[in-house]
């Protein structure tokens, strides 16, 4: 009879050899970087193209995730309906999207298709339309959207605690609006695109199976023109303005049963010595299932079905945002029960057998991550974007492996005071 | 192509290995083989419910989640009306405390009061969070009792009130581990940087001597045919006008599934689908509108469903809808797009099986559906489907006896 109350061996997280695959670079004629990680495990392919058109450059609102959006719905040669039709026939997804910082167009689909889709995607990178009747339809239909995202208490919360931690007029704590929609106009959508999606700003990054070719396909299509011209793109100063009051409750809906709970303070950016250590500190905190929050908050009051703590990858400044929805009637005892966490990591240092399940399940859980190419591609491309390279990524291993609860104690005692946070109840 | 093997244990435990030493990560997949549809009208949510007890600890292991986690392994788990599913990632070399863990919960829970307390408020606080404090957030309570007279598909997974939750006693939750966490209930899958002796060990050392219990005899009521159209009307607080047609369709395992699925391909697979280029691009009579059925085992429901634009009339919506089923029942889908549909469904199957873990759902989903090797032959039932085929379904589904219809009105 085996002894079931014994667990097995383990091998520890300090033990296993965490490696990121190397890429490899090439360069088009006209200069754009080509970043790959070949695999020839599967019959699939993703080809990423980066350009820095995130909202943190835009003059007006929605103009950078506007145009970002909308390249796709027609071009010079074809409408929205044929572009869509040649990226559907192959089963193939053309995703786009629009952050701070970047916009991206995402292309993923199965190898032995990738030459016939080239020109479609280079027309929606070179070529986009921005006709009239698409912006009103876009304009008209995310309305509606914002609508209904407006009766929900996560959607509001999540857009009050940015603006509280960054000011409503800086890129990380502007919101989408209805005269901000109705604003757009397509003059202004396509002077936006041609200055910020130019040969000489894009990156490719190209992951899993390779057709033949890979290169001198992208030459053809990407490489050989100056398209949209060489633009310099100057990244403007903008300050943070915080909110001075740091509690704040709002009622959305009368009859909500729930509460969106927002606790939320500032924190250095990524470059900062202290940003490693927090994503351990955080992880033991609110990063994960047997996190402090969720082993009191969730698993024995039953408060919530799931609270975390998450720190922002922004580039600028970086926050540190606990978030639940909890029942309305405890809502504020769920508020007392996070500081009571933070209390306690302040005023008693981490033991050793947590600190050891933390650096395994983080290890583990990098390890898992890195399966695979399109995965390792998606790291590579955080460290490059954030001009990082492969010492960043080994850092943050080896703070993981080696950090000690004392330290950790120091960072507590540092960004756990109760004070510095701002606190939001939506319901 | 999937390569795996398979094998029973003495208990009736089917096991199926996918070796896989391209990661050195491994998964550990457990199905069994009970869902919503297996609960009484009167304890509903319970499968679900119950899929939270999973984790309040074993017989002999007080905690699940700290052994596992320092192992380096995370772990989830979804029931459906149809299936409870558990599973776990981990790197390869800890695998065996996966095996411990697993089985100890297959052998016995712990049955704690004060973890059955806590989960009821829990799902009490996931059934709000999710259908109650969310704009249109109740649509599938309405539709379902809306479409099924008879079946258990007429409650949702998370159940039909949250006072079926909170009654739910200690007594209902060993009666029905004991019925149906049984090994002859439950397939295996592991997946992975392991080896077929390697798994054959220790499923022997860790799940052998579970008691097999009994193999579960189903008698769920099937819905009968729909002999008229059912409709319902609906004012809530929510800012735009929805409107919801479900079909009843066949199970999952039926010969007819494939063309049927290849139907709502072509009617909402995309941006160049029909529905979405004929009612929100061109006729603009919808801000968004979808197309899409569950894959349930038994009867499922083929939904159509969208948001109006501000200011169209419901009737106008309703009959544009109508305009473009009567197009499929009509005419024979032209030889290019059938062909697209075929081509998405080999391109998202692709990219379905890059994953590990959905790789070994896959096998054990294919598996509790009667045999694994079913998920290598899926494709080809796709290829299969002829246009011809299509069109006749088409007659089928969208007979107007056959429709439920809710009008969600902004009030």
């Amino acid at each position: 009879m085996i002894n079931r109350k014994i667990a097995p061996e383990i091998k520890d997280a300090v033990d296993f050899e965490v490696t990121l695959k190397p890429y490899e670079k090439f360069t088009l004629d006209n200069g754009i970087p080509v970043y790959v990680i070949e695999s020839d495990e599967q019959e699939t392919l993703q080809l990423e193209m980066v350009f820095p058109a995130g909202s943190w450059y835009e003059s007006e609102n929605l103009i950078a995730s506007a145009s970002n959006f909308l390249m796709k719905n027609g071009t010079g040669k074809h409408s929205a309906l044929e572009i869509n039709e040649s990226i559907d026939y192959y089963g193939a997804y053309l995703n786009r999207s629009c952050h701070h910082e970047f916009g991206t167009y995402t292309l993923h689909c199965l190898t032995k298709s990738f030459s016939a889709l080239l020109p479609t995607l280079q027309e929606v990178i070179l070529d986009p339309a921005f006709s009239e009747e698409e912006l009103a339809l876009f304009q008209q239909n995310m309305k509606q959207r914002l609508a209904v995202n407006l009766q929900k208490c996560d959607f509001v919360a999540n857009r009050h605690i940015d603006k509280y931690l960054f000011g409503e007029f800086h890129p990380y704590g502007r919101v989408s609006s209805m005269e901000a929609y109705d604003a757009l106009q397509t003059e202004s959508l396509r002077a936006f695109y041609q200055q910020h999606y130019t040969y000489n700003n894009c990156r490719i990054f190209v992951a899993g199976k390779l057709p033949d070719q890979l290169i001198p396909q992208l030459n053809q299509f990407f490489g050989t023109t100056k398209w949209n011209g060489e633009a310099t793109i100057i990244k403007p100063e903008i300050s943070i303005m915080p909110a001075e009051e740091k509690k704040f409750r709002i009622f959305n809906d009368e009859n909500g049963v729930q509460g969106a709970v927002r606790i939320a303070r500032h924190f250095p950016n990524r470059y900062h010595p202290d940003y490693p250590k927090m994503m351990v500190l955080n992880t033991i905190f609110g990063g994960y299932f047997g996190s402090r929050l969720m082993s009191n908050i969730r698993e024995d009051k039953g408060y919530t079905y799931g609270i975390s703590s998450q720190v922002y990858n922004f580039r600028q400044a970086s926050a540190i945002n606990i978030h639940t929805e909890a029942g309305r009637d405890v809502c504020e005892a769920t508020i007392e029960e996070v500081y009571k966490e933070m209390r306690i990591l302040q005023n008693e240092v981490v033991d050793q057998e947590e600190m050891a399940l933390v650096r395994n399940f983080m290890i583990g859980s990098i390890l898992g991550d890195l399966d695979g190419a399109f995965q390792i591609i998606q790291r590579w491309k955080n460290l490059i974007l954030n001009d990082l390279d492969e010492n960043y990524f080994y850092n943050n291993i080896r703070t993981i492996k080696t950090i000690s609860a004392e330290e950790l104690h120091v960072l507590a005692k540092q960004y756990f005071k109760p004070e510095d946070w701002y606190e939001l109840v939506v319901i | 192509m999937i390569h795996y093997n398979k094998f029973t244990l003495a208990n009736g435990l089917r096991v199926i290995v996918h070796e896989d030493h391209t990661t050195p990560m491994a998964v550990l997949n457990v199905m069994y083989d009970v869902g919503s549809r297996d609960e009484d009208a009167d304890k509903t949510g319970f499968a679900h419910l119950f899929e939270h007890l999973m984790f309040g600890g074993s017989v002999n292991i007080p905690e699940y989640d700290e052994p596992l986690q320092m192992a380096g392994g995370e772990n989830n788990a979804y029931t459906t009306s149809d299936l409870t599913n558990y599973y776990i990632q981990l790197p390869a070399e800890n695998i065996e405390t996966a095996f411990w863990l697993e089985s100890d919960r297959m052998l016995s829970l712990a049955f704690s009061e004060k973890s059955l307390d806590v989960q009821r408020k829990v799902v009490c606080e996931e059934f709000k969070e999710h259908y109650i404090n969310k704009p249109y957030g109740d649509i599938w309570h309405k539709m379902r009792d809306l479409a099924y007279t008879v079946h258990p598909y007429k409650w949702m997974t998370i159940g039909k009130e949250l006072a079926h939750i909170e009654d739910a006693k200690l007594e209902d939750v060993k009666n029905f581990f004991f019925k149906y966490y049984r090994p002859t209930n439950a397939i295996l899958v592991v997946a992975g940087k392991v080896t077929t002796s390697q798994v054959k060990a220790l499923a022997e050392k860790w799940f052998g001597d579970i008691p097999a219990g009994e193999r579960i005899q189903r008698n769920i009521p099937q819905e009968p045919v729909q002999k008229e159209a059912h409709k319902l009307e609906v004012k809530a607080n929510v800012p735009l006008d929805a409107l919801y047609k479900c079909y009843h369709m066949p199970g999952r395992m039926d010969k007819d599934y494939y063309a049927i699925d290849l139907i709502s391909d072509i009617l909402g697979g995309g941006a160049s689908s029909r529905l979405h280029q004929v009612l929100v691009k061109e006729k603009k009579l919808f801000s968004n509108i979808d197309c899409y059925h569950f894959g349930t085992l038994d009867a499922g429901l083929f939904t159509i469903e969208g948001k109006l634009v501000k200011g169209v009339k419901m009737k106008d919506a309703e009959k544009a809808i109508q305009e473009e089923l009567d197009k499929v029942q009509q005419e024979i889908i032209p030889e290019r797009e059938l062909q697209k549909v075929k081509n998405r469904v080999e391109s998202m199957l692709a990219f379905e099986d890059m994953g590990l873990l959905n790789r070994a759902n896959n096998l054990a989903f294919y598996e509790l559906m009667g045999d694994a090797a079913l998920m290598n032959a899926e494709f080809s039932n796709y290829e299969a489907v002829t246009a011809e085929e299509m069109h006749k379904q088409a007659a089928i589904l969208f007979d107007e006896k056959n429709s439920n219809t809710l009008y969600y009105y902004a009030g």
